[in-house]
């Protein structure tokens, strides 16, 4: 007999499996369910964008492009990055096309941290940090965010967590699954902590195109001096609605960039020649699509939280994403025991807060990733549940 | 409130919003949406809110039919006029003036092929201004009113580990 256990690396055994997991596997086996859980757009890719795809393949362009993508890409990517915040970035040498935003996260961490530094981690968030940290040996430290602060990171709570072994921050704004964003002043507080250290900061801005207030979304490399110390991470995935076309990048000062190729280039070798071309055609003409499904997500947004606390429960307004992230503690039941209820008893699946880390606990989080009829439906049952409840 | 036409897209959308989640989704006041509602209404803006049904879903038999309709305007009366006497009748669903190779549009619906024949044999054909019909019978519906009829779980979404 193979003890498969004692085979797997400790550092795989570590990883912990996700919580989402769990009940979807559920929902599966109910045909009746609805789910509320999914964390990609409903849309799919505008047609000009796959057909950019398809006449990529009827051209025979079917080859691997350069290890740091289609030069016209990262051009795209840098005149982009200029239009929309100002900054310059060296097509050639500060800005790697990845598969997705994951890719970039992971070959950021792999490339900067050694065993035992330490990963500050804002929670709630994207539950992939901790584990591609702890797989790169290092040791993720959360930094709990709270639905009194908006669920932003606050300057004091970063300062605490600095220790002389601290490598990188990561900035998950605007954040999944809280829906919570960073003002310019905000993200000035975060920089001025950081500005005497040697702390590289890897920004994941994966939702910058989907914020719902009166200022457009600040990338924190905008802030003085924070360029030199900052890895931007983006991608295609949510903003052009192309999470299946695996498309993503990395932006940063080039000395790290290089390295950080380095990782790339051995796991990957280079992003899909298909999606890179999409992804050209994306930037060039994909400003109105993006604005269009901004507009469906906000008339949701708003329809959401109005019936979530028509229902009684308390929701922080969010400013970004596709997510609410509503308290659920008014019910007695902890995240875990609100969801497993709700499927069994109405048939609507949510996500416990608490996969997105410890301070997750008492919310759940609710996609608005959903047409309208889908929503009403849903907030229809999660109403008779929540009267069931009382 | 600002923009009170953005409650026309939205209940172009869905008539059953209710003036809270009119008000949730635009960021006015309720009161603000009843008001801009009922001058909508005042002034013919909104002029009604109907149901899409798919009739062949139920066991009420009808029949729906477009007319292409040729006409010679005469001396002191227009297309309205004709147009008028034409969408008078009941069974008339739609009428619209047109450009190109005829003049008026008609949808009509009825109960079946014969009582169609019947309504434009004898009440549209003879008509002193109609120069000619052409009547078209609709087989099957797939879209109206911005609605799909054959509305498949297209939710094509797979379930990931991490989202």
């Amino acid at each position: 007999m193979v003890d498969y256990e004692q085979l797997l690396s400790d550092r795989v055994k570590e990883v912990k499996p996700s919580g989402i997991r769990k009940f979807f596997d559920v929902v599966a086996t109910m045909p009746d369910a609805i789910s509320l859980g999914v964390g990609e757009p409903d849309f799919e890719t505008p047609w000009q964008i796959r057909r950019a795809g398809i006449q990529s393949l009827e051209k025979g362009q079917t080859f691997y492009t350069s290890n740091w993508g289609l030069a016209e890409l990262r051009r795209q990517i840098a005149a982009l990055t200029r239009r929309k915040y100002q900054l310059c970035y060296d097509a050639d040498k500060e800005i790697l096309v990845t598969v997705g935003g994951s890719e970039a996260i992971d070959n950021t961490i792999r490339a900067l941290v050694n065993p035992g530094e330490e990963v500050l981690i804002p929670e709630p968030s994207f539950v992939c940090y901790t584990p591609l940290t702890q797989m790169a040996g290092g040791v993720p430290v959360p930094l709990p965010t709270r639905v009194e602060d908006q669920f932003k990171l606050t300057a004091d709570a970063l300062r605490a967590a600095i220790t002389p072994r601290t490598k990188l921050l990561i900035l998950p704004y605007p954040n999944n699954p809280t829906g919570a964003i960073m003002t310019r002043d905000e993200l000035e507080a975060i920089a001025a902590v950081l500005r005497d250290t040697n702390i590289i900061v890897l920004s994941d801005e994966i939702y910058c195109s989907l914020t719902y207030g009166k200022d457009p979304h600040v990338c924190f490399a905008e802030l003085p001096g924070m360029q030199e110390r900052t890895i931007v991470v983006d991608g295609f995935s949510k903003s052009y609605a192309m999470t299946g076309w695996r498309l993503g990048w990395a932006m940063g000062p080039k000395e790290l960039m290089r390295h950080i190729c380095k990782v790339h280039q051995f796991g990957i070798m280079s992003a899909p020649t298909t999606a890179q071309f999409a992804g050209i055609e994306a930037i060039r003409s994909g400003e109105d699509d993006i604005e269009r499904m901004r507009t469906q997500y906000d008339i949701r947004r708003r329809y959401l939280l109005g019936e979530l606390r028509s229902m009684g429960l308390a929701c922080f307004e969010p400013q970004g994403a596709f997510y609410m992230f509503p308290s659920i503690t008014s019910t007695g039941l902890s995240c875990e025991e609100f969801c497993e209820r709700l499927l069994k008893e109405q048939k609507v699946a949510v996500v416990p807060g608490s996969a997105f880390g410890a301070s997750g606990e008492g919310h759940v989080r609710i996609s608005y990733s959903y047409s309208m009829s889908h929503l009403r439906e849903a907030c229809f049952r999660m109403r008779k549940f929540l009267q069931s409840l009382s | 409130m600002e923009n009170p036409e953005k409650l026309l897209d939205l209940l172009s959308q869905d008539a059953r919003l209710t003036p809270a989640q009119l008000a949730a989704m635009t960021g006015a006041s309720e009161e603000e949406v009843t008001d801009a509602l009922r001058t909508f209404e005042k002034n013919s803006t909104i002029l009604g809110y109907k149901t899409v049904i798919d009739w062949d879903k139920t066991a009420k038999e009808s029949v729906t039919a477009l007319i292409e309709v040729k006409i010679t305007p005469q001396k002191g009366m227009g297309f309205d006029e004709i147009a008028r006497q034409i969408y008078s009748h009941h069974q008339v669903e739609s009428v619209y003036l047109m450009s190109g190779g005829f003049d008026l549009t008609v949808i009509i619906k009825d109960r079946s092929m014969r009582e169609v024949a019947r309504f434009v044999s004898e009440q549209l054909a003879p008509m002193e201004n109609v120069l000619s019909t052409g009547t078209h019978f609709i087989l099957k519906k797939y879209k109206d009113y911005g609605v799909e009829f054959d509305p498949s779980d297209n939710d094509k979404r797979e379930v990931m580990i991490a989202w």
